[in-house]
């Protein structure tokens, strides 16, 4: 892009594109939805198909708490978006704090159920096809909700060293729609795992 | 691949580190196309050996064993490491010049994107020698490319080579979400002023659906070789009988990617021909809104006819009588393509240059593939010929027949636009013959041992069989198409050096990357333009009666 000498017509009449961020993420949110979906299909297929136990109705609880805590996050993502367009910094990092807490707590009470079904319940992703299905399943949705988590950590840093301002609120609300998408599909993760699966 | 080596002459390494480090749509398209030519050549000769093979029967010119390498090699190389990347190129060089922007959506995006999947070509490719590991088990992977369970488990492909058959395919998949993406994110927000979404060019369009396919199709992909590495690596059980586990469940992984791959290879295709079929018909396209219609009814149909592949498994009725049917509807839009293509020439004054002509090639060619696809798609005959030389010789008649003669125009068409210089129409002519005679050798008698009862990926016959002189026909003409493509890649050298010059619109075209240099500047347009029609630049040549007047 050396030479370039832009000229620029962005003068008189509106043409109006839509975000490059948006319709990325978009994108992104359409190709993992087709994995989740894949995983699903493949949950609810070998729901009651496994050979030998442990059974999920004898080892899974009702992650009630966590749930609560990563929906709730959704709200506080968007409530920080909401303070950076207004151009609030300090409320907007607040918020993030906030969010990264809920959603460090969600991530915790997983690592605490999978500890639990290892070591006392001996349940394994070799141990049956609910194993293998469940540890997969639920794993990949785990592993979203980190990269999540990296991701508004490094925001939150970025906003506490003042190096965040409004300009920026496009880019944190393209994240928080990511942000959104990872706690839809616990929806339906929890309702095909921990409710109809039970 | 003839690439425009940068006009400062610098070390070899100047060189080698502007291409590595380089996030320019143009570059980039390049290296595509270049390392997809590599993998075309390597496919091609492994498919040539399988025809030595099985030209006559009783042969033992390859092991068994070596014959199942390579027809799993050949056929994962074809569709992952050539179709995508040579698609995914022309498309990348393609798009940010006909929408009027500088480069793609997201320029480092691009660059991982091809960096990861050329990494996985090598990944496959580097399987035969590190893929025996520690067992001293195989090389290459051997179990076909589309894998079924329980094949590829470890009692049944023990060492390593199933390993790098996963991970490159998987890699290839991350690859193409991430120029899907950046295609899809070009075409909605890169535009430039006055080009609406109604004045895109449509092979742009039909670039938007096939991206969509791929987010849709590629991603179940992804989904199943993770499965499968967690069943090899973690000790899972997705595909293991023994455990439960279900083999179909793969086949409907596989094929719910499978068959909406076709679509995406062949849509670009069809991108290549809405564009030259109009500019040597001297015609502006017939049905513009029923074409961009037509491809995304493609695009949702396609996504409800993977089980025609899995007839012979045995679905029960209700599933093949859906299938059959969601099969033979795609026929309908596939329809009226061919109608708006033929109504684009009908009437038009036509120019048989090489491009045009192996358009037309391409016409007749999917045509017939698309019959012999609506006779498959009737599950009884299928049952019949499913796994015979008749499949074989069906899809290969889109693959070669229609995608492979539309990049072959595609090259013929952009080169001059790429180098700036024009490709012999002599060695065109030469090539475009050779190849039809060749082509319609191989793939038109093909069908015929599959009427036969020969299936496929067996590395031999009996002579008793009957199949030994259709087979010697089968592989010959490979041997016509070989010579051909030897051509084409002299000409595509030979052009680059003594080319005629191009000129920026040799072919008298309509759209935007036919109105700045050949080669274009890394920045594509000196000043950003504006349209008013579909045909820019027949506005621009014909001021006294632009196309304003009649969209």
């Amino acid at each position: 892009m050396s030479t370039a000498v832009a000229v620029s017509h962005s003068t008189e009449d509106d043409w109006k594109q839509p975000s490059r961020g948006m319709v990325g993420m978009a994108c992104l949110i359409a190709a993992e939805s087709a994995i989740f979906i894949i995983f699903v299909i493949a949950y609810i297929f070998y729901t009651g198909k496994s050979l030998t136990g442990p059974t999920p109705r004898e080892v899974l609880d009702l992650p009630i708490f966590s749930t609560v805590c990563l929906l709730s996050s959704s709200i506080t993502v968007h409530f920080a978006v909401h303070q950076l367009r207004a151009g609030k910094i300090g409320q907007c990092s607040a918020w993030l704090a906030g969010t990264v807490l809920l959603g460090g707590i969600f991530i915790g009470s997983t690592a605490k159920e999978w500890y639990e079904l290892i070591y006392h319940h001996g349940l394994t992703i070799r141990t049956n096809l609910f194993g293998t299905t469940f540890y997969s399943l639920v794993g990949l949705h785990a592993s979203h909700v980190i990269a999540g988590l990296i991701m508004l950590s490094l925001a939150l840093i970025f906003s506490l060293q003042g190096k965040v301002n409004a300009h920026h609120a496009e880019r944190l609300e393209v994240l928080s729609v990511y942000w959104h998408f990872v706690d839809a599909v616990w929806v339906v993760v929890f309702t095909v795992v921990y409710v109809l699966g039970r | 691949m003839a690439t425009h080596t940068p006009r400062r002459h610098g070390g070899v390494f100047d060189v080698l580190q502007e291409w590595i480090t380089t996030v320019d749509h143009k570059k980039i398209g390049l290296m595509y196309i270049g390392y997809a030519l590599i993998f075309l050549v390597v496919a091609g000769a492994e498919a040539l050996l399988m025809r030595v093979q099985l030209a006559v029967p009783n042969n033992h010119f390859v092991s068994p064993q070596t014959f199942n390498r390579l027809f799993t090699m050949h056929g994962t190389t074809m569709v992952f490491f050539v179709g995508m990347p040579i698609l995914f190129g022309f498309g990348n060089y393609l798009i940010p010049l006909m929408i009027g922007a500088r480069d793609m959506a997201f320029p480092r995006l691009n660059a991982f994107s091809f960096w990861i999947s050329a990494f996985g070509g090598f990944l496959l490719y580097f399987s035969y020698l590190a893929g025996s590991g520690l067992y001293g088990a195989g090389t290459a992977p051997d179990v076909g490319w589309f894998a079924y369970a329980p094949l590829t488990s470890r009692v049944f492909s023990p060492g390593h080579s199933t390993d790098y058959w996963t991970l490159s395919v998987l890699l290839s998949g991350v690859g193409s979400i991430g120029t899907a993406l950046n295609i899809v994110a070009t075409a909605l927000t890169m535009r430039c002023r006055g080009m609406k979404l109604s004045r895109m060019p449509l092979l742009v369009w039909l670039y938007v659906v096939t991206s969509c396919i791929a987010f849709i199709a590629v991603s179940p992909l992804t989904a199943a070789q993770i499965m499968l590495v967690i069943d090899r690596y973690l000790g899972g059980h997705f595909f293991d009988t023994q455990a439960g586990g279900s083999a179909v469940l793969w086949m409907h992984f596989f094929w719910i990617f499978g068959h909406p791959e076709v679509y995406i290879l062949v849509l670009p295709a069809f991108a290549f021909a809405n564009e030259i079929i109009p500019v040597f018909s001297r015609k502006a396209i017939f049905g513009y809104p029923a074409m961009v219609a037509a491809t995304v009814a493609i695009g949702f149909i396609s996504m409800g006819v993977w089980a025609h592949h899995m007839f012979t498994v045995g679905l029960g009725p209700e599933a093949n009588a859906f299938f059959t049917f969601s099969t033979m509807v795609i026929a309908v839009p596939t329809g009226i393509k061919i109608f708006n293509w033929l109504a684009t020439m009908w009437g038009g004054s036509i120019r048989f240059a090489t491009p045009m002509i192996f358009s037309i090639g391409f016409l007749f060619q999917f045509l017939i593939a698309g019959l012999t696809g609506v006779m498959l798609a009737a599950s009884p005959f299928d049952w019949q010929l499913g796994n015979s030389y008749f499949v074989v010789a069906h899809f290969h008649y889109v693959l070669v027949g229609a995608i492979l003669f539309m990049i072959f125009a595609a090259f013929y068409f952009w080169y001059p636009k790429i180098t700036g210089r024009m490709m012999s129409e002599t060695l065109g002519k030469w090539h475009f013959w050779l190849f039809v005679i060749g082509f319609h050798m191989t793939f038109d008698f093909m069908h015929v041992p599959g009427l036969l009862g020969m299936p496929r990926r067996i590395y031999t016959y009996e002579a008793d069989r009957g199949w030994g002189g259709w087979n010697m026909i089968v592989s010959i003409g490979a041997i016509f198409q070989t010579a051909a493509t030897l051509i084409f890649v002299y000409n595509l050298i030979r052009s680059y050096y003594k080319g005629e010059e191009a000129g920026p619109d040799p072919w008298d075209a309509w759209t935007l990357e036919w109105s700045t240099s050949s080669p274009p500047p890394s920045y594509n347009f000196a000043e950003i333009p504006t349209v008013h029609s579909r045909r820019p630049l027949w506005d621009l040549k014909h001021p006294d009666d632009p196309d304003t007047n009649y969209e």
